[in-house]
């Protein structure tokens, strides 16, 4: 049996884009959607990683709307053999989205390895991984700068504070969620984009997955455009003594020094 | 009278400095507040934290002593704890310890959590947190048997309100499970996170190359403040990744910012823009971080910030 290779990612809005709020929780979603950029380090390590292994097969799982399948064919160019694509409408919490990530990844097989983004860009919910970890009832670890696989069992370097790192030891199956650190995503040629066309993906209803009754849940109720109050004062003269005023704004007006 | 807790984070045997604004947040009307230490030394704490408004202090460890880092050993204490004191609500930092404890207390309760609060309503179950980089705030109602606050560090200004504090010893019946922490690095960290630092000076690309950080470093020194970048420093290889800030490094919201060389992208904002006060030192007084800041100085950094920092050490050597 191949090693199977999980990676979850996630359709976000690119960072650059315009948010309109168009009702009270709704975005408008004209707009360039990209894959999660830590997804990316997930996608990239699990390729690096099936090179390592020989057997092994790494699938991409998406829950979202029907636009996110652009995303898991950004994955696939990465390098992902095939897609899973749990479609819903409105996007599930991360309570729910961990829920489905299980009844989807075990409905296909059985998970050797699942990574995650660390974060995602979008919602920044920061807890999908430990949520699928303790669903399947096995170890994550997140934030992971560096990964090494020895037989069955992954050693990981998670960031902690202010640069330092701790070494996590974990049996496989587990659960990694990558940090910027860990690698340098490829960036995809066309042919590999080409390729990407013709991988399978599965398209499978959220609602036909078993998920249970979630005991609770974060609910959407307002989005509101963040409002900037600061109004810029440029601090004019020759710079020793524009220096001296900022100095002294900072001390008595903002009293922040 | 709800029962709510706070994760105290603490570092080298000092409650974090960000943590009294999280206890501030956590209080309300008629809320028993419960702190939770597990670094074994909460004798040492109890008067910073009744200073602050905490009733009981919770000492947690394993029936062998204390519980040493093990992100998911600390995670399942901290669970029981909560059951066994009977927390309806747990708040804590969004800092790089608050993101490994929080969300895998949320996943063991199966409990809903929020980490980055803006602001947080315990008695109607909603928080703000910001969505899509920054550019919009998210209202969310919190519907399950415990809630979880994971708060940004230093949103919440920090208001004393002395009590008297009883401490409560708890042995968790905890052993190592799965995972195992084997090694702890931190020959790398240098001094408060960034994440949780309350002065920020930051360098991007105008910075040139790593060893010009030392004049940022000069003037961090003087401030008591930490160093951060942009990314194009970081991509550069001239610092490390743990001093990025913005959206794919870190976020910040510290009292002061101060923005060297940096030309204000949405991806830098998304990390800093809830900061207290921005200063920006730019060569362009259009760079968009020139119009987005609150003080802002247009001129040379290599020639600015050594002023500034000459006029610091004489401003705060003489008050
Ligand atoms: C998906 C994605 C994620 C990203 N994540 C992040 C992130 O987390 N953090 C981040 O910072 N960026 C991020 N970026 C990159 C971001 O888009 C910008 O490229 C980056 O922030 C620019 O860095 P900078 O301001 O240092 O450089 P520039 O934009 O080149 O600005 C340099 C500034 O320095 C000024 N200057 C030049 N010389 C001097 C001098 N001698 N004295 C004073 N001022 C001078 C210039 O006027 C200019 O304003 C991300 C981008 C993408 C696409
Ligand atoms: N809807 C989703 N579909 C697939 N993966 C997801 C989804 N939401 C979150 N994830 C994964 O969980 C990680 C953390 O997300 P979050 O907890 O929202 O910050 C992301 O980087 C993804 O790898």
């Amino acid at each position: 049996m191949p090693f199977k290779i999980y990676v979850c990612v996630k359709h976000v809005p690119d960072s650059a884009a315009n948010i309109t709020i168009l009702d009270k929780t709704r975005i408008e979603e004209k707009i360039t959607f990209i894959i999660n950029p830590f997804d990316e380090n997930a996608i990239e390590e699990a390729v690096q990683l099936r090179s390592k292994v020989g057997d092994a097969e790494v699938v991409a799982v998406t829950i979202g709307k029907p636009a996110a399948v652009e995303t898991l064919r950004s994955a696939m160019a990465m390098g992902a053999d095939r897609g899973i694509h749990v479609v819903t409408g409105d996007p599930p919490d991360s309570i729910a989205t961990a829920r489905a990530l299980k009844a989807a990844i075990l409905a296909d097989g059985a998970p050797d390895i699942i990574f995650t983004g660390k974060g995602s860009i979008d919602s920044e919910g920061f807890q999908t991984m430990f949520r699928l970890g303790a669903a399947l009832g096995v170890p994550a670890a997140n934030n992971v700068a560096s990964f090494r696989l020895e037989g069955r069992t992954a050693t990981v370097e998670s960031e902690l504070e202010a640069g330092g790192r701790a070494v996590i030891r974990m049996p496989l199956p587990c659960v990694i969620g990558a940090g910027k650190a860990l690698n340098k995503p490829r960036y995809p040629i066309l042919p590999d984009i080409m390729k990407a066309r013709k991988k399978p993906i599965r398209t499978v209803p959220m609602e036909s997955l078993d998920i249970g009754t979630p005991p609770a849940s974060v609910q959407l109720i307002e989005l509101r455009p963040f409002s900037d109050r600061r109004q810029a004062k440029l601090i004019p003269g020759p710079v020793e003594k524009a220096v001296e005023e900022l100095v002294r704004l900072l001390r008595e007006e903002a009293k922040v020094i | 009278m709800p029962r709510i807790g706070v994760f105290i984070e603490t570092r080298e045997g000092r409650i974090k400095p960000a943590m009294s604004g999280v206890i501030t947040a956590a209080r309300g009307p008629n809320h028993e507040l419960y702190g939770l230490v597990l670094d074994g030394r909460a004798a040492d704490y109890k008067a910073q934290l009744q200073a602050f408004g905490i009733h009981r202090i919770v000492d947690v460890a394993s029936p062998t002593g204390p519980l040493g880092w093990n992100p998911d050993t600390w995670a399942r204490a901290i669970a029981l704890a909560m059951r066994e004191f009977g927390l309806e609500a747990l708040f804590g930092l969004t800092s790089a310890m608050g993101k490994e404890v929080l969300p895998r207390i949320a996943a063991i309760l199966d409990a809903p959590l929020l980490m980055d609060c803006l602001r947080v309503d315990v008695e109607k179950r909603t928080a703000e947190k910001s969505q899509f980089s920054g550019k919009t705030t998210g209202v969310f109602k919190l519907n399950g048997a415990h809630c979880l606050y994971g708060m940004r560090p230093n949103v919440i200004e920090a208001i004393p309100a002395p009590t008297e504090a009883k401490i409560d010893a708890f042995q968790a019946p905890v052993t190592e499970g799965a995972l195992i922490v084997e090694a702890l690095r931190l020959e790398a960290s240098r001094g408060v996170d960034l994440t949780e630092a309350e002065i920020i000076i930051s360098g991007g690309r105008a910075m040139q190359n790593g060893d010009n950080f030392r004049i940022l470093r000069e003037c961090a020194e003087v401030l008591g403040a930490s160093v951060g970048a942009s990314r194009v420093a970081v991509d550069a290889g001239w610092v490390p990744h743990s001093m990025q800030v913005g959206q794919t490094g870190k976020t910040v919201s510290p009292k002061l910012y101060i923005a060297c060389g940096i030309s204000g992208s949405v991806q830098h904002f998304a990390g800093m823009k809830t900061s207290g006060v921005i200063v920006a030192i730019n060569t362009d007084p259009k760079a968009v971080m020139m119009q987005h800041c609150d003080y802002g100085i247009a001129g040379d950094l290599f020639e600015v910030v050594p002023i500034l920092t000459r006029q610091l050490k004489a401003s705060l050597n003489h008050g």
